[in-house]
């Protein structure tokens, strides 16, 4: 296994299929300035998903492109986060997710930039600036609706419930991270899980939140166990080339 | 062909999605090399997920073919490192900017700080500063949207990005 573009691959999926999730609601925004956001958010994250299928194409020995990484492969060869697969549901569930992710990836690039991978560190660099602008509207959505109306709350407790179980996958680590920990490759996940805690924490206890105490985890992604959402979500975004192979614009 | 006059040309291809602008203004053309016939240009996205990008290249290289260079000979290459900043908008850029509409990046707010007051943004239309930002996302990736409170014009805002 070619540990470099495994670990290449694993956040490019992240962007790639929560990028896929978000366009979803193109056109379907519960307002029209957050339609805008969300789809704002989606473009900078397949953008990221971009530059990081361009240098996985790259470390392979092969022929396939950043497009056929994207479209081509099957459900059990994407090596995304489950939390990043979870669908949109209302906009409790959206926002949870995002926040979720984005209080992880906003930490983990500012340790990426220091990589000794060079391309990982400048794609690190370049992403930072457009997470920290997701993260500063994802929070400011937990706390507003968090210690919002009777109705806001209900739901935010509703979609914390349902996602706090799949954050415990976004420290996994394995011999992939291992070893390109090793070579100062990688990010320390550990690290990033106590910076992530204490953020959490921090907007959960403005926004009069609770992390729920059941403490059943599923993880699987990185491995390319996947919820039965990314079939359907593959189905989606994989149609056009699987129903007229090698088209075009 | 020299460097010079290679830049004078790049200073006709005007950004697709704000035509005001032309890359150069933009700061997005980072180096420009000659190889005896070969011209290579290197650009860099202002956000990863640009969809401009394509269409800069190709405007580039026609551009270029217009001028009597062969296409085989113009190589166009992306640097994301280092990454864009609104400090290499030309000062001329700002002021087309504004003409334009837009409001020019003025200094960057804090994004760590939640709920803090957006640095004031000068409506470029009647220049009054009781301004407020209606989203922090825009009609592209880098555009804000705001709206003058004196004049009620909504108007875009060029984030600053650093």
């Amino acid at each position: 296994m070619n540990e470099l573009f495994e670990y290449t691959i694993r956040m490019a999926d992240d962007s790639l299929i929560l990028g896929q999730r978000l366009a979803e609601l193109c056109g379907h925004g519960p307002i029209l300035e957050e339609d805008i956001a969300l789809t704002n958010i989606s473009l900078d994250l397949i953008g990221q998903a971009t530059s990081l299928l361009n240098y996985a194409a790259e470390i392979e020995v092969g022929n396939r492109t950043a497009d056929d990484l994207a479209f081509l492969r099957y459900g059990t060869e994407y090596k995304n986060l489950l939390l990043t697969e979870q669908p949109n549901n209302d906009f409790a569930h959206t926002m949870v997710r995002q926040f979720f992710f984005d209080s992880f990836r906003k930490p983990f690039y500012e340790k990426l930039q220091l990589s000794t991978d060079k391309t990982l560190a400048a794609i690190a660099e370049k992403s930072l600036k457009e997470t920290k602008y997701h993260l500063k509207h994802s929070s400011e959505w937990v706390i507003r609706l968090g210690d919002g109306t009777e109705e806001s709350r209900e739901r935010m407790v509703v979609a914390v419930e349902a996602l706090y179980k799949y954050t415990a996958e976004l420290f996994f680590m394995d011999d992939v991270d291992q070893k390109l920990l090793e070579q100062g490759i990688a990010v320390d996940l550990n690290e990033i899980q106590k910076e992530w805690n204490r953020y959490v924490n921090e907007i959960f206890s403005e926004a009069t939140l609770e992390i729920p105490e059941n403490g059943w985890v599923q993880s699987g992604g990185r491995l390319g166990k996947h919820t039965e959402h990314l079939g359907y979500l593959l189905a989606d975004m994989q149609y056009m080339q699987r129903a007229y192979p090698g088209m075009t614009w | 062909m020299t460097e010079n006059e290679i830049l004078e040309i790049l200073e006709t291809v005007n950004d697709p999605e704000i035509p005001v602008l032309t890359i150069v203004d933009l700061g997005i053309v980072r180096k420009i090399s000659v190889d005896n016939e070969k011209i290579e240009i290197t650009i860099t996205p202002t956000y990863t997920g640009c969809p401009a990008m394509l269409v800069i290249e190709k405007d580039i290289k026609d551009a270029l073919i217009q001028k009597g260079v062969k296409e085989e000979n113009i190589k166009i290459a992306t640097s994301i490192s280092p990454a864009w900043t609104t400090d290499w908008l030309s000062e001329n850029g700002r002021k087309k900017l504004e003409e334009y509409g837009i409001a020019p990046p003025v200094n960057e707010v804090d994004k760590s700080l939640l709920f803090a007051e957006p640095t004031p943004v000068p409506c470029p239309i009647c220049k009054s500063k009781n301004t407020k930002m209606v989203s922090q996302f825009g009609s592209t990736s880098c555009k804000a949207h705001y709206q003058c409170k004196d004049c009620l014009e909504p108007f875009d805002y060029f984030k600053c990005l650093k």
